[in-house]
This record gives structure tokens, C-alpha cells and sequence, in this order.
């Protein structure tokens, strides 16, 4: 290597060549340094001349963070204006997971300020996993005040945490009204790939779940406001440069009675039972009550688990509006709209059927609550007996009658928006065929004509059918005030076939009849009704089956005034046991509070004193035994 | 002039130191406003750090030639151990050490090694004799001396000082007149290499880092974020700038580094592209009077020892423009005296001494004189 290297050697390298060769090299070098030069001048002046404008945008971005103020809820008011759904100003905790330097160790010390339990830490860490970028998760709303300023001082050491103010849904009356408003729950992931809203995953913004606040989702939406800051690329907030405010959502005004439905609810106690008032004048929804029900106020901020356990296992089906959904054998409350049946095919109001405690049909008998003896029309629904519906019915056929049922509104979905009927049915030939396909019997008859077999209604049905009895007029059920009342034309019954009708139900509570016990006198004001007692003849397995499962439900409906209708009232409260002693007493005491609110306030506390408390202090005795009943379980 | 300004102010560079000081004040101003509109921590110091070292190469510029071709091996000597030193005090400390603090002065030797691996060759080529440059004497020892440094700096591991040293030392062999074929054919083997090693021989991480500086877009909070925030400040600050203390990269932290390495984004972000000519301009000064006090001396070892510390101030400046821009990966090498810290400046007044002391030497032997 060395022998080769030096017999190439071919040029005299000298002090004056090497002086030539700097020379000339550091010319060179000189050169592409200039070069250099000229090329960082030319990029210099590419970037902050012909890409100014991308890189000026891209600045500004960084700079300007802008963020979503979720707009306030329109409210949902009761007939009066007074809300049923309003917004509360709230305290609110998020992260932003992005910013977060130790997410163990900020939730750690997060948890005991917001008083996060075990699971629900684990629930905020898969939600910080999952969250897509800088958007904020939110760790716990409706902070109290003390707990919001805690959380204040120790910010400089949470980077990534933001305390917000915002507003939170509020539902006054709780749980009265829970099942026809529902309620707002954050936006689902299902909710969010429909509509790519950023709305719609900005912490503090809920959206409809259920009920009206589903249904009426855009009215009450609103616009959000934005806030524009500037921000430190660590997040930090160094000014403000703008904020345009929140629209609010639209308020809807619904014909509800606040306070009417308050005390319904409240006046159902212990029972399992829906109650519904319509405003004979106007088709107008004054109440719709189904207890036990949830507090929408639960859901607002996450429902917990116990209060979701208890919810879903309890018996009386709290998460179910029975006003609405629940379907029952209306039993005898089907009696007098069987007589303007029976006398619209003729049948004389007049004439006697003898009642010797039961009606033969064939080989079979079936058996009356009592021997009435012989019975008119009215006398028929006074005693409600059964024979005198069985023989008419046996006579003109159930086709005759079902059509008249469903005149009066069984069997039909009303057009109600942003509620969920169940609409049950009004059995005829020609159903059982469809659905059957079995001959309709002369023993289907006498079932379906006091309100058992395979009738089944809604309690809505039940109240829109005695408003319509009492009016004569095809009255049509609304929720939403200042639509135009929906009377509608006559029905085709004469008043003299109304009358009978009416009277047979005058005498049922202010006769001897079955109701006689919920007998009002207010100022002259009198109230007709009628019972019904439905057999539970099938146990529908809902969880475990007990004594209170086997009872019958218990009916009511009802007007008030007996000389100018005003109010028509559906009571049906599940294995009440006989109408007369669970439903009538109800009914009684919310048409009470219509007329005369004091008295029947006077009732209502007496009552909720023998219940223990009202329905938020047993409520709450019950979360304590459940805790105690179950340690470990939170 | 010289009857009215004492002489060893008057015998002083001008030409150069002008714009020089001019270029550290401006920088000072940028660090104010990347310290927020503040004096401290950054500006004074910068400013105090510059007169201390120009003093210091005002100083070194006394020094004679024979002392200078003296020291040489010893100072080379004395780096390479403090060099070794701390690599075992990193090995001992069990981490990567860059400084070793002598009580009195915290010491980066890989920043001393930048002047010193010129010097010490331009000593070995003016000692070299003419006939055997083209021979294996001349890179065979050349090799070594840069080879030792350059693999302890890595090792640390510091691949921008690394470089910078490598490319101070080819400077050096390229100026003594190597024959070219051997630069071009270790072009040619690098240029071979390179591509082999790229697919074959770096790890999945540092192919991606390269991928990154091509589309620094395609990573924007990964590895391509300083090149993006860099690039934005840059060329969001247009021809004017966005006015001085307005930067909003800088000051609401999006660029990294805004007081060292990008310090010239923070700047053409507030003073825009004529700031950034402004800052070209002295450079281009600067390293044209470093050329010509080079060519001006007569003997080899001035020559080569100016052109190097030439080079070396200049791949100090470019490396860094170039990363700013997006035309270079990130390496962590700071702007000449702009970027704020202690160790480049006295790099860079090192470099600058030696050429001011160079100047001295070609005045005082009167053949040609500069100023």
C-alpha cells in the first residue's frame, strides 16, 4: 500500500503550488459559502413572503383557541309560565387529556375534591383513554361551591384541568313529571358519528334523551356561544379576545298544571299508579302522572349506580310512564261507555234486566259480584253489574260495541308529539280472526263487555273516553298550550242518550253505588264516576312474583261538575285491589284539589305523615337501607 | 484618526467588530423580548457574556505566533483529555455528561475542541514539508487527530459538535491542498454509503427522524414540531415583522427554544425578512473580512489556522439557519452571537480572536494590511 501510494506520486508539490491551491480553494470554499448564503436569503424570503399568508393562518390557529359555550336549554313551562325544566348555574370540572402530564396522579388528587368513587375514577380514566384530542372530558359537574374553590387554589399544580361555569339542567318538580319530560344525558357516541357536531361532545352540553326534551331536541337546543382566547401551547389561558354569547333554546309551553300535577303525584303515595286529567273545555292534558318515577335531576349529571340498581329492580317500574305505556283490562270503567253503545243499537234505556247473581251462557256461568236484582240502564252502572252487560252484550254483539269503543277513544294512538303510546286494543271478529284466527265466541263478548278477555287500554285512553262521555263531543287530547282547542263535533249520541249515561255515573258516586265513598260537595259541585276492578289473570313475569302481584288493579275515572263538565279523570293504580277502595279515594282528592286546593292540601299532609314523610324523605330512607342492607356495594 | 483615537483602539478591526456588535445587540434585543420585555435572564448576560469574550480575543489577539505554534499540541493534548474526562465522569455518573465543572468555571470541551482541532492542524500542515502533502503522512495523522475527538463527542453523544468538529478539520486538510481526488472519491464513498447505511444500518426511529425533516407536516406533534413551529414563526413574521414583543410563537411557548436554538425564528418572527437579511448581512461581513485576513497572511500555518476558524464560525451559522428554515434535521447547534448561552459565544470569540490575532500578525509584518 505504501509502495503503490508512493509510485503515483507525479506532480512537484511545493510551498508556492500549496499557496496557489489555498488560494484557489479557499476561493472555492468562499464560494459555496456565498452560495449558502444566497440560498438561506432566497428560503428566508420564500417563507415570510410567498407562504405569509399559509403560515400567518397557521399562527393566528395556534394562537386563537376557540371554545364552545354550550347554549342554555330552551325551558319547558307549564300552563301557567311556570317551569318545568329550567337551567341552574352550575359548577363543572374538565381535563383536557392532551394537557394532562400524569393522569394517575392528577385524578388522584382530583377524586377526593369532587368526591369521585372507585368506579367512577375508573370510568373518567377509559374515558380520558378514548377522548380524540384536545377535547376536553368533563370529570364531574354540579359542584358545590366549597368544592369548586378547592379545586380553584390547587390548579397551578393540575396542569390540563379547567374549572368551568356553565349551566345545568334543573327540573323543579322532579320526579312528578319526569316520564313526559324526560331527560338530558350527554351526547352518545352513536349520537356524535350521526352528527358531527363539536357541540355535541363539548363538556356541559346535554341533549334529550327521552320524553319532550327528545322530542323537541332543535326547538330547545339553542346556538352556543363561543369564547375566543389566547393560549399558551401549554394551554394556558393568557387573555381574552372575545366572546359572543349563547342563544337559548326556545321555550315550549305545555298545558300540564304544574301544581295539579304535583299533587297527583304526590297523593299516589305508595302505589304503583298513573292518573290523568283532561280539560272536558279544551282536549287539554292537565295532568299526566305515573309514580313511582325517576328523578330527571339524576340523570343530569350521570346517574349512579345505586340509584340505577334501585330504579330498575324496583317492582313498581319507576322507569315505565303507566300513563301512557302501561296497558290494563279497564274493567268495569268500560260500563258506561257499553250503555251509549247498547243504545245507539237500540237497546231501551228502560228496560229491566233481572240480575240473579250471575248469566248462563251454554254450559257455562258466569258469576256477578252480587244479586242485584232487576236493573235499568243507569241502575246497571250504579251497582255495575255485570249480568245486565253480559245479556245486552250476548244480544247485539261485541261489533256493535267495539266501534263505539274506539269512537271514544280505546284502542287509539292520540297525536300527541314527543310522547310513546302503547295503544292496546279493542277486540272484534275481525281482529281475532287476523290475530288468531279463531271464530269470535259469544263468551268473547261477555268478557270483552265488562273490560276483561283481550280488551286492554291505556289510562290516557281511559281519561280521553270520559271526557268524551261527558261532553258528547269528539274531544282531542293536547300537550302543548295555545293550540287551538280541539272539541271537535258531536258525537252521534242525542242528549237524552247522554243523560242516561251521565245519571247511571251520578248515582255511582252520589247514588248507592260503588264510588259511593268518594262522594264530593264542594260549593255544589258534584262528581260522576265509575269504578272498575281488573283481574290480573295472567302474572306477567316482571322480576319476582308476590302477593301484591296477584292483587286485582284498581280503576277509576270520573267528571266534575255532574252539570257542566270541566274535568274528566283516569285513576288506575296496579293491584290497588277493588276500584272502589284504591283508585276512587285518588281521584276523589285530586278532583278536591281542582276545586278547592286547601282542603285538599290538609288531606295530603295527613296522609304523607302516615306514609312517613313525602315522597323525597322515603326516597332517601330508602337509599339509606339499601346502603346498609348491602355494604360494599359502592 | 489616529491622533485622536488611542492606537489600541485604532489598530482594532472595525470593519468587522462594527457590524459584530451591532448583530450582538440586535440578538440582545431579541432575547429581551423572548424574556418577555425583560433584561433578565437572558439579554444582559448576552451582552455582558460578549464584551467579557471580546475582551478575551482582544487579549488572545497579543499573542505571538511562535507562543501560538507552540501551544498547539499541548492545548489539543489537554482538550482531548478533558474530552476522555468527561466521558468517564458520564460513564461513573451513569448518564450522558457534556461538562465538566472545574470549581471555578463550568467547562464544555467539545466546545474548546471546535478551535482547537484547526489549530492544531494548520500546526501540522505548516510543519508538514510541501513533498509529502500528497502522501499517506499527511492524512494518515490528520485522521487521527480528528478521528479521536470527533468519536469521544459522539460518543456523548453530541452528533451536532461532532460535525461541526469534522467539518472545522476536512476545512483545514481542503486548504492545505490534499490532492481533490481524495475528497472527491470520499464524496463519491459517502455518497455510496450513505443510502447503504440509511436502509441497512440506522434504526426504524432515526430513518423516521429523516422522514420527519422531508415532511415535517406528515408528524406535527411529534418529531416535526420544532421544524413546523419554527417555519411558522418564520414565515408568519412576512417582510416587516409582526412588531418587536409581539411575537405570539415566542411568547406563548409554540416555538421550542426560542432564546437558543431558534432564536432567529423568535427574531424574523417580530422583525421579519429584514431582520433576517440584516442578520445574513453582518455574517456575510464577518466571514468575508475572516476570508480576507486569511488570504492576507503570508505563511501556512496563518492561512490555514484563518481559514478554518473561518469555517468553523460559518458551519456554526449555517447548520443553524438551515435547521430553522426546515432545510436541515434538528441538530442542537446555536446562531452565533445570537443565540444566548455561554459556551458558543466563546467558541465563536475564539474563532474571531484568532483571526483579529492573525490580522495582528500581517500588520505587524507590513506586507499588506486590513484596517
Amino acid at each position: 500500500m505504501k509502495f503503490r501510494r508512493r509510485r503515483r506520486i507525479r506532480q512537484i508539490v511545493s510551498p508556492a503550488t500549496l499557496s496557489h491551491t489555498f488560494e484557489r480553494r479557499s476561493f472555492v470554499i468562499g464560494a459555496v459559502q456565498g452560495g449558502m448564503g444566497v440560498l438561506l436569503a432566497g428560503r428566508l424570503a420564500y417563507l415570510s413572503i410567498f407562504e405569509n399568508e399559509k403560515y400567518r393562518t397557521q399562527s393566528e390557529s395556534n394562537r386563537v383557541n376557540l371554545s364552545l359555550i354550550p347554549p342554555r336549554r330552551g325551558w319547558i313551562l307549564d300552563r301557567h309560565g311556570a317551569p318545568l325544566a329550567s337551567n341552574k348555574a352550575a359548577f363543572r370540572v374538565d381535563v383536557i387529556p392532551e394537557r394532562l402530564h400524569d393522569v394517575d396522579a392528577t385524578i388522584a388528587v382530583l377524586a377526593p375534591i369532587v368526591g369521585l368513587d372507585q368506579a367512577e375514577v375508573q370510568d373518567l380514566k377509559e374515558r380520558i383513554d378514548d377522548a380524540r384530542g384536545f377535547q376536553p372530558v368533563e370529570v364531574a359537574s354540579r359542584l358545590t361551591y366549597d368544592q369548586f374553590a378547592a379545586l380553584s387554589v390547587r390548579l397551578p399544580e393540575l396542569p390540563g384541568v379547567v374549572p368551568q361555569r356553565g349551566f345545568s339542567r334543573y327540573y323543579p318538580t322532579g320526579p312528578s313529571i319526569a316520564h313526559l319530560i324526560g331527560y338530558v344525558g350527554p351526547a352518545s357516541a352513536e349520537e356524535y358519528e350521526k352528527d358531527h357536531n363539536p357541540l355535541l361532545i363539548t363538556p356541559g352540553y346535554k341533549v334529550g334523551k327521552d320524553g319532550l326534551e327528545k322530542y323537541f331536541e332543535p326547538r330547545l337546543r339553542g346556538k352556543p356561544g363561543a369564547r375566543r382566547v389566547e393560549v399558551t401551547a401549554g394551554g394556558r389561558i393568557v387573555r381574552d379576545l372575545g366572546t359572543r354569547s349563547d342563544v337559548q333554546g326556545l321555550p315550549i309551553k305545555l298545558t300540564i298544571d304544574g301544581p295539579l300535577q304535583d299533587y297527583a303525584a304526590r297523593r299516589i303515595g305508595l302505589e304503583s299508579a298513573s292518573v290523568v286529567v283532561i280539560d272536558c273545555l279544551t282536549g287539554a292534558i292537565l295532568a299526566l302522572v305515573s309514580m313511582p318515577a325517576f328523578d330527571p335531576n339524576s340523570f343530569v349529571g350521570g346517574i349512579g349506580r345505586l340509584e340505577w340498581k334501585l330504579l330498575n329492580e324496583d317492582d313498581h317500574i319507576p322507569l315505565l310512564n303507566k300513563a301512557m305505556r302501561g296497558l290494563y283490562p279497564p274493567g268495569s270503567t268500560m260500563k258506561p261507555m257499553a250503555t251509549l253503545a247498547l243504545q245507539l243499537a237500540g237497546v231501551s234505556p228502560t228496560e229491566r234486566v233481572p240480575c240473579p247473581g250471575g248469566y248462563r251462557l251454554g254450559s257455562r256461568f258466569f258469576r256477578c259480584d252480587a244479586v242485584h236484582g232487576s236493573v235499568d240502564m243507569p241502575q246497571a252502572i250504579e251497582h255495575s253489574c255485570n249480568t245486565y252487560f253480559w245479556s245486552m252484550s250476548h244480544r247485539i254483539g261485541y261489533d256493535k260495541i267495539a266501534p263505539v269503543a274506539k269512537m271514544l277513544g280505546l284502542g287509539i294512538e292520540f297525536d300527541l308529539p314527543g310522547t310513546n303510546q302503547r295503544y292496546g286494543t279493542v277486540p272484534d271478529s275481525a281482529w281475532k280472526m287476523r290475530r288468531y284466527k279463531q271464530e269470535w265466541t259469544a263468551a268473547d263478548s261477555l268478557n270483552a263487555s265488562i273490560g276483561q278477555g283481550y280488551v286492554s287500554v291505556n289510562p290516557l285512553q281511559l281519561a280521553v273516553m270520559t271526557a268524551r262521555v261527558a261532553t258528547g263531543r269528539n274531544l282531542q287530547p293536547s300537550l302543548m298550550f295555545g293550540h287551538k282547542p280541539k272539541l271537535g263535533p258531536a258525537l252521534p249520541f242525542t242528549p237524552e242518550q247522554l243523560a242516561v249515561t251521565h245519571k247511571g255515573m251520578f248515582d255511582v258516586v252520589n247514588g248507592s253505588g260503588t264510588g259511593g265513598g268518594s262522594r264530593i260537595d264542594i260549593g255544589g259541585i258534584k262528581m260522576a264516576g265509575k269504578t272498575g276492578t281488573a283481574q290480573v289473570r295472567k302474572l306477567i313475569s316482571r322480576g319476582h312474583v308476590s302477593e301484591w302481584k296477584a292483587r286485582d288493579h284498581s280503576l277509576f275515572i270520573c267528571y266534575a261538575p255532574t252539570d257542566a263538565p270541566r274535568y274528566a279523570m283516569s285513576v288506575v293504580v296496579e293491584h290497588g285491589g277493588f276500584g272502589a277502595s284504591a283508585a276512587a279515594p285518588i281521584a276523589k282528592d285530586v278532583m278536591t284539589y281542582l276545586f278547592d286546593p286547601a282542603t285538599a292540601l290538609k288531606t295530603l299532609q295527613a296522609k304523607e305523615a302516615e306514609w312517613g314523610g313525602n315522597a323525597i324523605e322515603r326516597m332517601s330512607r330508602r337509599y339509606g337501607n339499601y346502603d346498609i342492607a348491602t355494604p360494599g356495594v359502592v | 484618526m489616529s491622533s485622536i483615537v488611542p492606537i489600541p483602539i485604532a489598530r482594532q478591526p472595525w470593519q468587522m467588530l462594527l457590524p459584530l456588535i451591532l448583530l450582538v445587540c440586535f440578538g440582545a434585543t431579541v432575547l429581551y423580548s423572548a424574556a418577555g420585555g425583560h433584561l433578565q435572564p437572558y439579554s444582559l448576560s448576552h451582552v455582558m457574556r460578549f464584551f467579557i469574550f471580546l475582551a478575551m480575543a482582544s487579549v488572545m489577539a497579543l499573542f505571538n505566533k511562535e507562543v501560538v505554534r507552540f501551544v498547539a499540541y499541548p492545548a489539543y493534548a489537554l482538550i482531548l483529555l478533558l474530552l476522555l474526562g468527561v466521558e468517564l465522569l458520564g460513564f461513573v455518573g451513569g448518564g450522558s455528561q457534556r461538562w465538566i465543572n472545574l470549581g471555578f468555571i463550568v467547562l464544555q470541551p467539545s466546545e474548546l475542541m471546535k478551535p482547537a482541532i484547526v489549530l492544531v492542524l494548520a500546526r501540522f500542515y505548516s510543519d508538514l514539508p510541501s513533498g509529502m502533502v500528497p502522501t499517506w503522512r499527511s492524512i494518515v495523522p490528520a485522521g487521527v487527530l480528528i478521528g479521536l475527538p470527533v468519536a469521544l463527542v459522539m460518543l456523548q453523544p453530541d452528533l451536532g459538535t461532532g460535525l461541526a468538529i469534522a467539518f472545522g478539520g476536512l476545512v483545514v486538510m481542503f486548504l492545505a491542498g490534499l490532492p481533490l481526488r481524495w475528497f472527491l472519491s470520499g464524496a463519491a464513498a459517502a455518497a455510496v454509503a450513505a443510502p447503504l447505511a440509511f436502509f441497512f444500518l440506522l434504526h426504524d426511529y432515526q430513518r423516521n427522524r429523516v422522514f420527519v425533516f422531508l415532511d415535517p407536516e406528515s408528524d406535527p406533534l411529534g418529531t416535526g414540531y420544532h421544524i413546523t413551529q419554527s417555519k411558522i414563526a418564520i414565515g408568519s413574521g412576512g417582510l416587516f415583522g409582526k412588531g418587536f414583543g409581539e411575537g405570539s410563537q415566542s411568547h406563548l411557548n409554540y416555538l421550542p427554544e426560542p432564546h437558543t436554538d431558534f432564536v432567529f425564528a423568535t427574531m424574523a418572527e417580530e422583525w421579519g425578512l429584514l431582520g433576517g437579511l440584516f442578520v445574513l448581512g453582518v455574517f456575510f461581513l464577518v466571514l468575508r473580512w475572516g476570508w480576507r485576513v486569511a488570504l492576507a497572511s503570508e505563511d501556512r500555518f496563518s492561512r490555514l489556522l484563518g481559514g478554518g476558524m473561518v469555517a468553523t464560525v460559518f458551519f456554526y451559522a449555517a447548520i443553524n439557519l438551515s435547521m430553522v428554515m426546515g432545510l436541515a434535521p434538528v441538530v442542537g447547534i446555536p446562531l452565533p452571537f445570537m443565540s444566548h448561552g455561554g459556551s458558543s459565544m466563546m467558541t465563536n470569540m475564539i474563532c474571531l480572536g484568532s483571526l483579529m490575532m492573525i490580522n495582528r500578525w500581517n500588520v505587524r509584518s507590513g506586507r499588506r494590511t486590513l484596517g
